[in-house]
């Protein structure tokens, strides 16, 4: 895989924007954030709750190898736009990092490629980079190995 | 060079970058670590060694407590500033797009 995904990050400001390319419709990139079932795969989390609608929530949780629980985190969905855009915050649970706000778009290309852009807003720019040098803390809700192996078993 | 081998195999462990993640906005004793987990109070005692070991924890006396802090310096060696931050989303997108390209007709 060549690297696809883009961080843009200014220094000294607070916020950052993700994009990536998908080799994938608009529609199934939007499934992969709908889905409850999908979003466990490529999450690696255990969806509890996603309603996807204008105010509505959502709770991820991430258990290590031995099934005890080592992350949580939820939100509050603001707007949902099926194929367009999907508006929330995201907390982690049980650690002092603040809230933060995160605006996703979601663009058809072309019929087979589309572009993701996330717009994540961090309470200071300091706590946008205490989070950008720990990507293990993001990574905690990825479970890197166990989601190897469900695309390997795809594969 | 093995000691930067020991640091990535003690920040794959999902536990350990938890304590990292705890660490990292306070200095905590290993008691209030432990607080934290379901794990045993031993196990988060080898994690909070092996963390300490490869320098990504660092420990100071107060009285007869021992603190743990971040070591902000290693974290920095271990990898420059936003790539690990992209690989971990580049990662998960790469993931994303391959179980979706099982769903196209």
């Amino acid at each position: 895989m060549g690297q696809k995904t883009r961080i843009d990050a200014e220094d000294g400001k607070q916020d950052l924007v993700i994009t990536r390319e998908f080799d994938l419709p608009v529609e199934l990139l939007f499934r992969a954030y709908e889905e409850p079932g999908i979003v466990e795969q490529w999450m690696g989390t255990k969806v509890l709750k996603l309603e996807n609608k204008k105010h509505g929530s959502y709770q991820f949780e991430t258990s290590d190898p031995n099934g005890n629980v080592v992350f949580r985190s939820n939100g509050t969905i603001h707007e949902f736009t099926p194929n367009q855009k999907i508006t929330r915050t995201f907390e982690m649970e049980n650690t002092p990092f603040p809230i933060q706000l995160e605006f996703l778009e979601f663009e058809k290309l072309t019929d087979d490629t589309s572009k993701l852009t996330m717009h994540i807003i961090y309470k200071s720019a300091a706590y946008r980079d205490q989070i950008l040098q720990m990507p293990f803390a993001k990574g905690i809700n990825m479970a890197h190995n166990r989601l190897q192996e469900i695309v390997n078993q795809l594969k | 060079m093995n000691l930067r081998r020991d640091v990535f195999q003690a920040i794959s462990d999902p536990t350990r970058r938890a304590i990292l993640l705890l660490v990292a906005s306070q200095s905590m004793t290993a008691g209030a670590i432990a607080a934290n987990f379901d794990t045993a109070r031993p196990t988060v005692s080898k994690h909070l060694q092996i963390l300490t070991e490869c320098e990504l924890l660092e420990q100071k006396q107060n009285g007869r407590e021992i603190n743990y802090y971040i070591n902000a310096k290693k974290m920095k060696e271990v990898a420059d500033f936003i790539e690990p931050f992209r690989r971990m989303w580049d990662d998960r997108f790469n993931k994303l797009e391959d179980i979706m390209k099982q769903y196209k007709s």
